[in-house]
């Protein structure tokens, strides 16, 4: 690649210079204002309000987001911002998962703000360099990229047009362009997105960092809710940070040692225990496809199915083959769970990079789930090819999986034919047809580009276009909120479906995963015991998001003796853990009571921020009925001794000599009944109305009755 | 018909059941299990000799709190 002569082409729009500042406890007490529109750069002061209710990360990103945008604003309109933000705890190298970043944006697959958690290595660097944020506002007129310096203090926005789109070339040219030689390299982290974000809804960021070992960037995605698609919306194609002097210490804690003590642990745990629990070092989070199977978990034929005969080609086995091992993968600095697995010199079979030998980053469980099992597709080299384009395309794994799990469900039930497709043919397990759509997407044509909108899009399109039936597309329609399902079955965990459903930001897993706790272990019988668990779940996992912290390292590994504990699915060892390092980094002295009462403090904010857009009221909260149980008689019967049971004992329904209909409409009613019920006992539990809505007596009691959420609440009381 | 209770639900009995074939017969393949009997903890490496009995209560918790 002839770097020079792409960077000659650049064109320097604005240069501005800083003072390099000092963290304190965890904060530089700065944020770093940028907008695209007009060039302006400038620099803000964190209050101590943000520090006192937000935190830092997704808390700030939401913070500058309310402040950005009004009821009106769209995700392409210029106000609408992506903030970027590590968090106080960001950045240390004693413990494990300490170098994520919040991204928060409005999305365009739900018009309300979106928050995704990536690793990399940009949130730190970007708090080393002096801010603890970044807000991005406005657009652009030609392709930008936004350098940061942060060893001499300078930021350039500059026009770049020839350098590459897709990530994995363009985070390459913009490390090498970056770096002063090889050794700097590690000192660069590129956010960038791809053609395909050009195009789709549901485009992401890639955020790299430099792995010293194979001589490559590594690509870390903050993938949900269509971020990437903002970000070429403002026709950013990349953010550039650079820094300098990595040290353990530089967040300038009130206490190293108790964060030393805690990190010290923790290594230990992961040494000695993960080869006996979850193997996160060898296959990473694909370490369950096999145990989802097994038990009726994996999502098969868009969500039909828990389990399919195939599985064993995509186990964690086979792809632990495939991955390279005993290399140390940690996406930041200290991890030693080194979960960031990938495949080296994979050859690709289509596409434009077709006969390269490429890194895949993956695959994730996710990936092998969404983009396999989910499309009934049980070839690992395919669901690798499939990994590799959507990250480097810019698009959302997740997203493009269950889009096109529904796709082809509708493909298979006539509602589509080759004709609207353009000749794809969309059965389950054609991973050629789910690899050609992709690239389809990717340059903006035919089918692909329709599918890019998501699956709320393409149900209104199928109904008025093509006369589908509305009620059956939003049965199997696997979207809330605009936001398509990750790749876990809910139907026979009530507390999972509320799990996906009454959630912020739409359906995803990383607000609260309690399938195991509900449907295997019975731990949570009642709707008061599912409503303590959606509340102190959500609530602990929000926030990791706070602080800039992956949540793998708090319970995909746990201590020897966490069977012994009381509340052994919380791992209180390792909340423990959590409230050492935030109190060894800030100085403050909270508990684990406290803890949680920061991340409700962020967690109502962002439910009254989607109201205040027009949503996040009960009617927003319900699910599609494929993810409570069986749409179709396929389904009933692939399971029907397990549905008569359930009829006979939990329904008071006797299934004999009933048909099929008749059974499957008293599940349905049943089943419908009880999510209700379950919604009641939640909002109850979170201090809501039983329309969803944050009471004043709530926010109060929780230190967050700031007059512009009261004044929002108020309305809808 | 011979029951014990299988974390708080009625499970059929059989002689000679031990923690490992239960664990079998309900395909519980996932490596971090926490087994009580009667609310006493069985170590991992009794799972083969520890017999069930008729009447039992027993909780097969599994440490897996997802992605």
């Amino acid at each position: 690649m002839n770097i020079e002569k792409l960077k000659s082409a650049h064109k320097l729009l604005k240069e501005y210079k800083y003072e390099l500042g000092k963290i304190e406890r965890g904060y530089t007490n700065r944020t770093l204002y940028i907008n695209l529109g007009d060039n302006t750069i400038k620099e803000k002061t964190v209050t101590q309000l943000m520090k006192d209710k937000f935190i830092g990360g997704k808390g700030f990103g939401l913070y500058y987001l309310w402040n950005a945008v009004t009821p009106d604003t769209k995700w392409n309109s210029p106000e609408n911002e992506i903030v970027i933000a590590s968090g106080p705890v960001g950045g240390i190298t004693q413990y494990p998962g300490s170098g994520k970043s919040l991204v928060c944006s409005l999305s365009p697959l739900t018009g309300m703000p979106m928050d995704s958690n990536v690793g990399g290595y940009f949130g730190p660097l970007l708090k080393f360099s002096g801010f603890d944020a970044l807000e991005l506002q406005g657009k652009a007129d030609k392709d930008v990229i936004v350098f940061i310096d942060g060893n001499s203090g300078t930021i350039r926005i500059e026009e770049a047009p020839e350098e590459a789109i897709d990530s994995h070339i363009l985070g390459e040219q913009l490390t090498e362009m970056y770096a002063e030689n090889e050794e700097d390299k590690r000192n660069i982290s590129v956010v960038s997105a791809g053609s395909a974000a050009n195009n789709a809804y549901i485009g992401l960021l890639n955020f790299t960092f430099y792995d010293v070992r194979r001589k490559q960037i590594r690509l870390k995605q903050a993938g949900r809710g269509g971020i990437g698609t903002v970000f070429r919306d403002k026709k950013i194609k990349a953010l550039v940070v650079k820094f300098a002097g990595v040290k353990g210490n530089l967040n300038n804690p009130a206490d190293q040692s108790s964060i030393n003590k805690a990190g010290i642990k923790l290594h230990k745990e992961i040494h000695d225990l993960d080869d006996k629990q979850n193997r996160m070092r060898q296959v990473g989070t694909a370490n369950i496809i096999e145990v989802m199977d097994q038990y009726d978990l994996l999502p098969t034929h868009n969500y039909k199915f828990g389990g399919h005969p195939d599985t064993y080609k995509i186990s964690s086995k086979v792809f632990t083959s495939m991955i390279t091992q005993n290399t140390p993968d940690g996406c930041w600095y200290g991890c030693s769970m080194s979960c960031a697995k990938a495949v080296d010199r994979f050859e690709l079979k289509t596409g434009p990079y077709k006969g390269q030998k490429v890194i895949v980053d993956g695959p994730e469980y996710e990936n092998a789930a969404g983009l396999g099992s989910n499309c009934g597709i049980f070839d690992p080299y395919a669901i690798l090819e499939l990994n590799f384009y959507c990250d480097t395309y810019a698009v959302d794994t997740i997203s493009y999986g269950t889009l096109t799990a529904f796709l082809m469900e509708c493909y298979e039930n006539g509602i589509i034919n080759k004709e609207i497709t353009g000749g794809l043919e969309l059965n389950f397990g054609n991973s050629s047809a789910s690899l050609e759509m992709l690239h389809q997407m990717a340059r903006g044509e035919g089918f692909g580009k329709l599918a890019g909108l998501g699956i709320r899009n393409l149900k209104r399109i199928f109904v008025e276009q093509y006369g589908a039936d509305p009620v059956f597309l939003n049965d199997i329609g696997m979207e809330q909120k605009g936001l398509e399902f990750s790749e876990y079955m809910p139907k026979e965990s009530l507390a999972q479906q509320g799990g996906y459903g009454l959630t912020n930001k739409g359906p995803q897993h990383d607000e609260a995963w309690l399938i195991f706790m509900d449907m295997v272990n019975n731990q949570i019988p009642t709707f008061e015991d599912k409503a303590e668990a959606l509340h102190y779940f959500p609530m602990f996992r929000t926030w990791f998001g706070l602080n800039g912290l992956c949540k793998l390292p708090w319970n995909d590994i746990a201590p020897a003796d966490n069977k012994l504990t009381e509340e052994p699915a919380k791992i209180p060892d390792h909340v423990q853990n959590y409230v050492d390092i935030f109190n060894g980094v800030t100085g403050k002295k909270i508990d684990k009571n406290e803890l949680i009462v920061q991340s409700e403090r962020v967690y109502n904010f962002q439910r009254i921020f989607n109201i205040r857009m027009g949503y996040g009221k009960r009617i927003h909260d319900a699910i599609p009925y494929r993810a409570m149980g069986p749409v179709t008689a396929e389904e009933y019967l692939s399971r029907q001794e397990r549905y008569d049971k359930q009829l006979k004992e939990l329904v008071g329904f006797n299934p004999e000599g009933k048909t099929t209909e008749e059974k499957m409409a008293a599940l349905r009613a049943y089943r419908k009944d009880q999510y209700e019920k379950l919604t009641d006992a939640v909002y109850k539990r979170r201090g809501w109305t039983m329309d969803g809505v944050p009471t004043v007596e709530h926010l109060k009691a929780i230190g967050m009755d700031l007059p512009e959420l009261v004044e929002v609440v108020k309305k809808h009381l | 018909m011979d029951m014990i209770k299988l974390n708080n639900r009625d499970y059929e009995w059989e002689e000679g059941l031990t923690v490992r074939r239960l664990l079998q017969k309900e395909t519980f393949t996932y490596p971090r299990l926490i087994v009580k009997i009667n609310n006493v903890l069985v170590p991992d490496e009794e799972f083969e000799s520890t017999v069930i009995r008729d009447g039992d209560d027993v909780k097969v918790i599994h440490l897996l709190a997802g992605g």
